[in-house]
């Protein structure tokens, strides 16, 4: 490690490294000996870290390959199989309803994004370019359904569901699913909207647009990343959501993220198939995910933090 | 095309009527999202109602019965132990992502290449639905299969049992609750890093400050409007955590992990007693409102002095 590192291993901030080279004294060796010391022990800390944080993954990953008689011990050695897959999916073995648990998050996520953005785009645009009066207020609501524990709508909208005939339905879900798009989908784009410049309108305007005009041909595009970012996040959120499809279905409209719980039930669990059923359900968020790792930070603290 | 004719000489009415538009746009462009807050709140509202009522599946018919709810659920110790439980979920696992969010962002904001390896996967257990993550954690910790045992073991630990004892159910719901979520606040505190000001850790590097008074001093007190905005996320969702709690230990053993959350949930679901359940949900409702006012206020003085003004 010793002098090849010294440059990187000063601590704190990577900027002061740049700075001129001190002349050769003792006390900068001592710093920069304590420097790569600290680096050292950064990178355990990081490594530490990192195990931590992926060793479910690897775990659930390994028992989803675990045929029957594997799937009992810790062992890492073992030949590793697709069957459990193959079962889930209910191949062979005449359907499952897996597949249909799948394309149920599908549908109800999808729904849930397109209803959002087609609401949420307008109002985000409004409350980014109109001071008008209830603008706030109707932000802080959206905000608020955020924070709010779900179960003080889920169990009235339970009987309203009830009644109406929405109980277990797609459609239903999608409605209820607005409680966590809709905010992600208004706070965001607004700070989308936010950081183009009205000018740029002005000057639609004054080359003869209409304001609709100017909004569709001028502002859509430029924002159109954003609106993607939300999108795919909206949709991650809704997709893992579980409180919802778990009080408001039992059947038809059943998502991924309850039927995995539903595997374990049964009077003999079979593990590595429940690994295997998660291993799926945890695939496309994270892809989408990495789609959209620049606006992850804007994202997640509702345009809050720019990144 | 009319409402661009402004700029130029109008005729007599012209005006006044685009004006009036102009005025009424954002309200049109907001109706759509107004009604549908309009529709959330009404089941709230009802829901609302409904604890003034003796709302159950075997009373259908629910009379109404005043703040007898209220007074039940405040007498008996069962809430208490609830709200407890609530709290130091809360609390506990607010504080250890945090510390470890901040923490990993330091790390990383180093740029090393280990670090950069890192900062790609980061995201990976924030990605994973909570209520997956927490039947993975269940079996990654069960005795039989998991891999906790042998590690715990290899460590010299003894009689290993999981989340079976009341203390360890409650680590491990923290644990877990961690692991999904420390990358939002780093990534968060990783964003706020990145955007700080560089000129005043090269002055503090010039005047020889060092590691520990630079982040106490420089980084700390500048970075937080970003932990701040993370704990603020964080300790509300943590407040009405469900899944974990539920996917892991689902309240036990015996009252151990039963938050307010699913102290609810049993009580309106699985016992379906609706208005006792909603109760113990309304004043949940109240504490994450009150809780979350005082923080966003907190942060817009903090922003606003930020800003200068």
């Amino acid at each position: 490690m010793g002098t090849t590192t010294e440059p990187m291993a000063e601590p704190a901030a990577p900027a002061p490294a740049k700075q001129p080279p001190e002349p050769p004294s003792t006390a900068s060796q001592r710093r920069a000996q304590r420097g790569s010391a600290a680096g050292l022990f950064a990178n355990l800390a990081l490594v530490l870290y990192f195990a931590f944080s992926l060793l479910p993954v690897l775990f659930i990953v390994a028992l989803s390959l675990k045929n029957n008689a594997q799937q009992t011990t810790t062992y890492l050695w073992f030949t590793p199989t697709l069957e459990n897959y193959q079962t889930v999916l209910g191949l062979g073995e005449g359907g499952s309803s897996y597949v249909r648990f799948f394309l149920a998050s599908l549908a109800t996520s999808t729904g849930a994004v397109l209803v959002s953005l087609l609401i949420g785009i307008p109002a985000a645009y409004a409350a980014a370019r109109y001071k008008f009066r209830g603008s706030e207020d109707l932000m802080f609501t959206l905000l608020s359904f955020r924070f709010a524990p779900e179960l003080v709508v889920i169990i009235p909208l339970g009987v309203i569901y009830q009644q109406i005939g929405l109980y277990d339905t797609i459609f239903g879900m999608i409605w209820v699913l607005q409680l966590v798009t809709m905010p992600l989908v208004v706070w965001i784009l607004r700070s989308f909207f936010q950081d183009l410049p009205a000018e740029l309108e002005e000057a639609a305007l004054l080359d003869g647009y209409t304001r609709r005009q100017a909004f569709l041909k001028i502002v859509l595009p430029l924002v159109r990343p954003g609106i993607a970012a939300v999108c795919l996040l909206a949709f991650i959120f809704a997709w893992n959501n579980f409180i919802f499809p778990f009080t408001l279905t039992s059947g038809d409209a059943q998502t991924v993220t309850v039927s995995s719980l539903a595997f374990l039930g049964g009077n003999q669990v079979r593990f590595n198939l429940v690994a295997a059923g998660a291993v799926m359900a945890v695939l496309p968020p994270l892809v989408l995910a990495l789609c959209i790792q620049r606006y992850l930070v804007r994202g997640l603290s509702f345009g809050a933090v720019k990144g | 095309m009319s409402s661009a004719t402004a700029q130029a000489p109008p005729l007599a009415n012209a005006p006044r009527v685009s004006r009036r538009r102009k005025a009424l746009r954002p309200y049109l462009l907001s109706v759509p999202a107004v009604l549908l807050c309009a529709g959330i709140l009404y089941p709230f509202f009802l829901g609302v109602s409904y604890t003034f009522f003796d709302f159950s599946a075997t009373n259908p018919q629910p009379n109404v019965v005043g703040f007898a709810n209220f007074k039940e659920i405040l007498a008996s110790s069962e809430f208490w132990a609830s709200a407890r439980v609530t709290l130091l979920f809360a609390l506990a696992a607010t504080g250890l992502e945090t510390v470890l969010g901040v923490g990993v962002a330091l790390l990383l904001n180093r740029s090393t290449l280990i670090g950069k390896l890192f900062e790609k996967v980061l995201i990976v257990p924030l990605m994973v639905a909570p209520i997956l993550a927490a039947i993975m954690w269940k079996l990654l910790l069960l005795p039989e299969i998991g891999w906790v045992r042998p590690i715990v073991e290899f460590f010299g630990v003894q009689g290993y049992n999981g989340t079976d004892s009341p203390v360890a159910a409650m680590v491990w719901a923290v644990v877990v609750d961690a692991w999904i979520f420390t990358p939002f606040v780093a990534i968060i505190a990783l964003a706020g890093l990145r955007s700080l000001p560089k000129s005043p850790f090269e002055a503090a590097a010039v005047d020889g400050g060092g590691w520990w008074l630079t982040f106490r001093k420089l980084t700390l007190p500048m970075l937080w409007p970003y932990v701040l905005v993370a704990v603020i996320f964080r300790l509300m969702d943590n407040l009405k955590m469900f899944d974990v709690i539920f996917g892991l230990t689902s309240g036990g053993p015996g009252t151990a992990t039963t938050t307010l959350q699913i102290s609810a949930y049993l009580e309106a679901i699985s016992y379906a007693r609706y208005s006792s359940g909603l109760t113990y949900m309304f004043l949940l409702w109240a504490l994450v409102f009150v809780i979350s006012m005082i923080l966003v206020k907190y942060l817009r003085r903090l922003q606003n002095r930020a800003a200068g003004v």
